[in-house]
């Protein structure tokens, strides 16, 4: 479904600030794999999915979605069959535009030139209702008035009002206060098991890492170092993954947020 | 002063204020939709001036009006390839444009003469326009002479209408977006710079109809008929802003644009008659963007500089005290 094959990405290359934050990166991905994807500050969780997402263009490697090559394509055409969440949930929408006109652009159905239906206005209603949120009735409010858990539940239905091949969720309940974050992962959750979507989500949280999904994957300095599934996934506990990524890493780990998660 | 005189005052006013609200449209199109400051305006009002004129002069009344636009347009997509496709920064892109259009525009208004030799001024004192064949249709009536308002009314009508259904397609919602959120137009799958050339090329076509039109109802046409134009336009803008608020509908805000820009030029008017200098009208319009884009900025900087100024204070106190 996903074939990452040998990526590279160097930043600044040539100067003092040179940064492989990818380093020869493969990952095959089956379609309705939902992979959870962990690994220090700085390990290439996020300049992975700016990969796969097409932010830029890896230096050398290949992208292929569904069998097709996707690694020249531009950001804004993968979008399509690419969905993104990402930490600030201010990413994802128009603040100035309401609430419908952020889901009709997102929908995209219709020619340039056509408005908004009624029809389509009552779908987005029921949809909206699904997140039990209350934001069907406030269709017609910017999206700059919603809290960051509404923004970024609004954003996922955005991201799956078409259903994508692959859906990115790069820490996106990081920035949301507990209660938020528990709803908006539970959505996702229910989105994804929905829509079988083919999922690959950023985490900090070592529990739900081995929680949620069917494979468990771990970076470091810009490769996988860990890449779990099936029974030995289910056998594991945090501490093992600790130790795992010790092991792996050859040093010990000096990241807080990791540990205390 | 008699009251027919005050009347006339208005009227012209009027008709300056409806032809100059198509350019500030056009940046409501540009600065207020798509986030984008195109200070290309000066030179395209001339360009759609320049162009209006010529087309008008060898003939064609209704013609010019669509070539003066389909100018604009051009003008418009250049200076968004050189933000989009270029590299160059979009104020850079606007200002080189304009200073490229001086030129061009000279070279235009040359057209008609032999030789190439370009010319900084063209007259249409005996030119056919839209205004000439309104006041045509309407000889001898009471509406005769008040064609120029005639036509800058039914264009400014036309444009507010255009822009109220433009905005609520599809496309109008991407180009909204894209001035206020590329990351979210990109995730949408669609591209946001062909959305700044779209968007550039429906305003620029706007500043041009406006150059256009005030030429052809002046019955001339010179290279600085569009100077200080952004800052002038931006005035009304503000102003109308200021009018209707930002949160509003989209008609709604053509219409408070279109008044800001009648307001603008009463209140020019009538400061002319107290006897200000013609002159200081691109001062005043460049004070009032100012006053405009600051106040904003100093409310919510204020409590910020009360609390500074009553620390010092109260601390000089303290030590005074303590002395």
């Amino acid at each position: 479904m996903l074939e990452i094959s040998h990526i590279s990405k160097t930043f600044h290359p040539g100067t003092a600030d040179a940064k492989t934050a990818l380093d020869d990166v493969s990952l095959s991905v089956k379609k309705g794999d939902f992979i959870t994807i962990i690994g220090a500050n700085g390990a290439g969780k996020s300049t992975l999915f700016n990969a796969v997402a097409g932010s830029f263009f890896t230096d050398s490697g290949s992208i292929l979605l569904d069998g097709e090559d996707i690694t020249l394509m531009p950001e804004y055409k993968r979008a399509r069959f690419i969905g993104r969440l990402f930490q600030d949930p201010m990413r994802g929408s128009a603040p100035n535009m309401t609430i419908e006109e952020n889901l009709a652009l997102a929908a995209g159905s219709g020619a340039w030139l056509t408005t908004v239906s009624k029809k389509e206005k009552e779908i987005f209603r029921q949809k909206l209702a699904l997140l039990d949120m209350g934001l069907e009735d406030r269709m017609r409010q910017p999206v700059g008035l919603l809290s960051g858990g509404q923004r970024q539940a609004l954003t996922l239905m955005m991201a799956t009002i078409n259903p994508p091949k692959l859906l990115l969720l790069d820490e996106h309940t990081a920035a949301l206060d507990p209660t938020a974050a528990e709803k908006v992962l539970e959505l996702t959750k229910k989105t994804v098991e929905e829509n079988g979507l083919t999922c690959l989500m950023v985490t900090h949280n070592m529990q739900s890492a081995l929680e949620l999904g069917n494979r468990t994957v771990m970076m470091n300095a810009g490769k996988i170092i860990f890449d779990t599934s099936g029974d030995e996934r289910a056998k594991l506990g945090v501490g093992e993954l600790l130790e795992k990524f010790k092991e792996a890493a050859g040093k010990a780990l000096d990241n807080d947020r990791m540990l205390l998660s | 002063m008699s009251f027919e005189a005050i009347l006339g005052l208005g009227q012209t006013a009027a008709e300056l204020g409806l032809i100059s609200a198509l350019t500030v449209l056009a940046l409501f199109v540009s600065y207020s939709m798509l986030n984008v400051c195109d200070l290309s305006a000066d030179g395209c009002f001339t360009l759609g001036g320049a162009v209006g004129a010529v087309v008008a002069i060898s003939g064609h009344p209704y013609l010019s009006i669509f070539a003066a636009m389909a100018a604009g347009m051009l003008s418009g997509f250049i200076t968004a390839f050189m933000q989009t496709k270029l590299g160059i920064d979009s104020l850079l892109a606007g200002i080189i444009v304009n200073t490229a259009l001086y030129s061009v525009n000279i070279a235009i208004m040359g057209s008609l003469s032999k030789g190439g030799s370009g010319a900084s001024m063209l007259n249409m004192n005996k030119t056919e326009t839209v205004f000439t064949k309104v006041k045509e249709l309407f000889a001898g009536g009471p509406l005769g002479k008040y064609n120029i308002l005639i036509v800058a009314f039914i264009a400014v009508t036309l444009a507010v209408v255009f822009i109220s259904l433009f905005m609520k397609t599809r496309l109008g919602l991407a180009i909204r977006a894209t001035g206020d959120n590329a990351d979210m137009v990109r995730s949408s799958s669609i591209n946001p710079k062909i959305m700044t050339v779209i968007g550039l090329c429906v305003s620029n076509s706007l500043t041009a109809l406006s150059g256009c039109l005030l030429a052809q109802s002046q019955k001339s046409v010179s290279i600085d008929i569009g100077t200080g134009m952004v800052t002038v336009a931006l005035a009304s803008l503000l102003i109308g802003g200021a009018f209707i608020g930002k949160h509003k509908k989209i008609p709604l805000r053509a219409i408070g644009v279109v008044l800001g820009a009648i307001i603008f030029r009463l209140v020019y008017t009538v400061a002319l008659r107290f006897h200000m200098p013609a002159y200081m009208l691109k001062l005043i319009s460049s004070v009032i963007v100012v006053i405009a884009i600051a106040a904003p900025y100093i409310k919510k900087k204020y409590p910020e500089f009360a609390r500074r100024i009553s620390h010092k204070f109260s601390k000089k106190a303290e030590d005074g005290q303590n002395a």
